[in-house]
């Protein structure tokens, strides 16, 4: 498949599920289980995402120490209760840091 | 807010404090309101500029060209669909994975849908802007008021921004991805980051937390045998059978 392909049916499918949630009657998406697994499905992924950045690289397992070093550094920064942006930049200033000194 | 496992949603950046009605201001928007909700959208573009150069940088290192990264930030429009989508491809995983993982990552916006037209009830025409709109962040502003005027001001006001500032910087990013090295720069260290910081405020109970686990180790055992992006698609199963399962009552706050 070609790559613009690909973005047409990645673009058309994101704005899809938009459309649907404010188009669909409140009641066919508020079903218990359904809710429970939309709530719980971004925990999931969000998880694996992290994991596979962190420990995969061109499918096998891979550990960089900077980048495991910045991302831990920015996991401390949640921690103490850092905001989303200094997280992103406490991350990839320790990881360059780290790059260029090593 | 919305989903109602007792979990923070996902939509917490910017100025989630529910803001009171003035009495007898239900017939215009109070300025002050305006500007408050017009300085917290401000902020919430900042943020969406510096993130937005991260992922043009970031997908200018996995080959994508400028006409590309603008159809995604621009049309796209969901920053952490578009960040997995640039990172399996860019990892080598086929568009199949690819699309797989961003349109899984993109279901809560569909939930995000149920708040945003109960507020702002569009119709017709109006229904096919306002859905391009519904993301985490305007989800959150408009969520975090009460007074119909407020909340529609909120998200309109963070929806324009957000996006105005999220493809300016798309576009900034794969330009100076283009020019330099990101690895060397750490941009790498970014996405991951950024995923542990959305993932963050959602493990606190213990279900997420739990499900949390389980994604990891399933992800961490399926990365030497299958293809880049799998063992993300194969972590949402988790989801999946975590939410078959009935919720204890009270059982998520301990």
């Amino acid at each position: 498949m070609s790559l613009w392909i690909a973005l047409v049916v990645v673009t058309a499918g994101s704005y899809g599920l938009k459309l649907a949630g404010v188009s669909l009657p409140e009641r066919a998406l508020a079903h218990p289980r359904i809710q429970r697994i939309a709530s719980i499905l971004p925990v999931a992924m969000l998880t694996a995402l992290v994991v596979v950045g962190l420990f995969e690289a061109n499918g096998r397992y891979h550990a960089d120490g900077p980048l495991l070093a910045g991302v831990g550094a920015s996991a401390l920064a949640l921690r103490w209760r850092a905001t989303l942006p200094v997280a992103l930049v406490v991350a990839v200033v320790v990881t360059g840091s780290l790059r260029a000194i090593l | 807010m919305f989903f109602d496992d007792g979990s923070p949603t996902l939509a917490r950046m910017g100025d989630a404090r529910p803001s009171t009605p003035a009495p007898g201001a239900t017939t215009v928007l109070a300025l002050d309101d305006r500007r408050a909700i017009t300085r917290a959208a401000t902020g919430i573009g900042a943020y969406a500029a510096l993130f937005g150069v991260t992922f043009g940088a970031i997908a200018a290192a996995a080959h994508f060209d400028i006409a590309q990264v603008l159809v995604m930030s621009t049309l796209m429009f969901t920053g952490a669909s578009q960040f997995a989508f640039v990172g399996i491809l860019g990892a080598g995983g086929s568009a199949l994975a690819g699309i797989a993982t961003a349109l899984l990552l993109g279901v809560r916006n569909g939930f995000y849908g149920v708040p945003v037209s109960s507020a702002l009830r569009p119709r017709g025409l109006q229904r096919l802007v306002t859905a391009h709109f519904v993301i985490d962040e305007t989800t959150a502003m408009l969520a975090a008021r009460h007074d119909p005027r407020a909340r529609r001001y909120a998200f309109w006001a963070t929806g324009v921004i957000l996006w105005a500032c999220w493809s300016a910087g798309s576009l900034l990013g794969v330009l100076i991805g283009a020019a330099v090295n990101p690895t060397a720069l750490g941009l790498d260290a970014a996405a991951p980051a950024v995923f542990l910081a959305l993932l963050w405020p959602q493990i606190t109970t213990r279900r997420p937390r739990a499900v949390s686990a389980g994604a990891a180790a399933v992800a961490l055992a399926l990365i030497p045998v299958t293809p880049a992006g799998v063992p993300v698609i194969a972590a949402a199963g988790i989801a999946v059978v975590a939410g078959l399962v009935p919720e204890r009552h009270g059982g998520s706050a301990r």
